[in-house]
């Protein structure tokens, strides 16, 4: 299925999870401190491996960066 | 490391910082924008013997990542911020994240309304302000220097308010002195001088002013070198504080002998 992912198109086989789409970013799913989101809904940490990811799904990944 | 302000009893930090019950140990909080390299940036920390420090969050493939486990490693904690949004829903949403990404419900709430001078947008930040505080969250607002807004933004619930010195990044210090002090009058929690910052110099007035705690950020990490003007604001800091409390003299328009003429050696006529 193809996917936004952090604002780049990329493609994810079907039954792919918000953790694999994390992965896709090259972040470790492991890592703290790394925050998502699922069409602008927060997906706490804990729900990352049992939420399906979906066809056109927009899916941002961030993390901690110097600001302020 | 505890600090020695004023009297104190056995094994008891005098005059700490108090954020919605929390107990800080240093009045300075430390920005981590501007810094590049993880390393320069773990010796301010350290210099800087901040608790608090701010992050923001962005896309992982802009993040170089590491930051947030120096700031942990430094023994600080994370204070997330919501540089970059200009509407009070970008700042809930941005405020949502950071609350899932480093397990705090602490925020520097910052809504912008110019991208020129960067200075708040005082409609959105107090409805966002509104919205964070009824949702649970410890709301630190960057704002103007305006002690109405100030004191709206107490009422509304933050936990603090952090008025601007001048526009961020700037180093301009504090423009308006007068503008901090009844900043300092209209609210009751703490009021942390926030932006501006351009040297030490300026943190110690921010404190004489009565501000609690100063945030600095640009100042540190722009640096020639950041680890001693870390250790340089965190003196300043210290001292304003303390000479807050100790209470300045009266300003006034003609000389007051500090030496008493009573007793003055006598000496043959002209």
């Amino acid at each position: 299925m193809r996917l936004l992912v952090n604002g780049t198109e990329r493609q994810l086989p079907a039954g792919s999870t918000v953790r694999d789409a994390v992965a896709a970013t090259g972040a470790d799913p492991d890592e703290r401190g790394v925050a998502v989101a699922l069409d602008d809904a927060v997906v706490p940490r804990s729900a990352w491996a049992q939420t399906a990811l979906y066809e056109a799904a927009r899916v941002e990944v961030l993390r901690a960066t110097a600001g302020g | 490391m505890s600090k020695s302000y004023g009297r104190r009893r056995a094994g008891e930090v005098s005059d700490p910082l108090i954020i919605a019950g929390s107990v800080l140990r240093s009045r300075l909080l430390l920005g981590s924008g501007g810094f590049h390299h993880l390393d320069r940036f773990e010796a301010a920390l350290a210099a800087s013997g901040a608790d608090l420090v701010t992050v923001a969050l962005r896309r992982v493939e802009h993040a170089p990542g590491g930051l947030y486990e120096a700031i942990q490693r430094g023994g600080a904690r994370v204070l997330p911020n919501t540089a970059g949004c200009y509407t009070a829903r970008e700042a809930v949403h941005t405020a949502h994240l950071a609350r899932a990404a480093f397990e705090t419900d602490w925020l520097k709430l910052e809504v912008i309304g110019d991208r020129r001078t960067l200075l708040p947008d005082a409609v959105e930040l107090l409805r966002a302000a509104r919205e964070l505080v009824a949702e649970g969250f410890v709301v630190l607002p960057y704002t103007t220097d305006d002690p109405v807004l100030a004191r709206r933004l107490e009422e509304a619930g933050c936990a603090a308010v952090m008025p601007l010195g001048s526009p961020i990044g700037s180093g301009l210090g504090i423009r308006n002195p007068h503008g901090i002090a009844l900043c300092r009058e209209a609210v009751t929690v703490p009021l942390i001088l926030d932006a501006g910052i351009g040297t030490a110099s300026d943190a110690a007035l921010a404190m004489e002013l009565g501000c609690d705690a100063v945030l600095a950020a640009t100042a540190i990490s722009r640096a020639r070198d950041p680890e001693a003007m870390a250790r340089a604001l965190r003196q300043a800091v210290e001292a304003g504080r303390t000479a807050s409390l100790a209470g300045r003299i009266p300003r006034l328009h003609h000389a007051q002998a500090s030496t008493a003429d009573a007793g003055l050696a006598g000496i043959a006529g002209p």
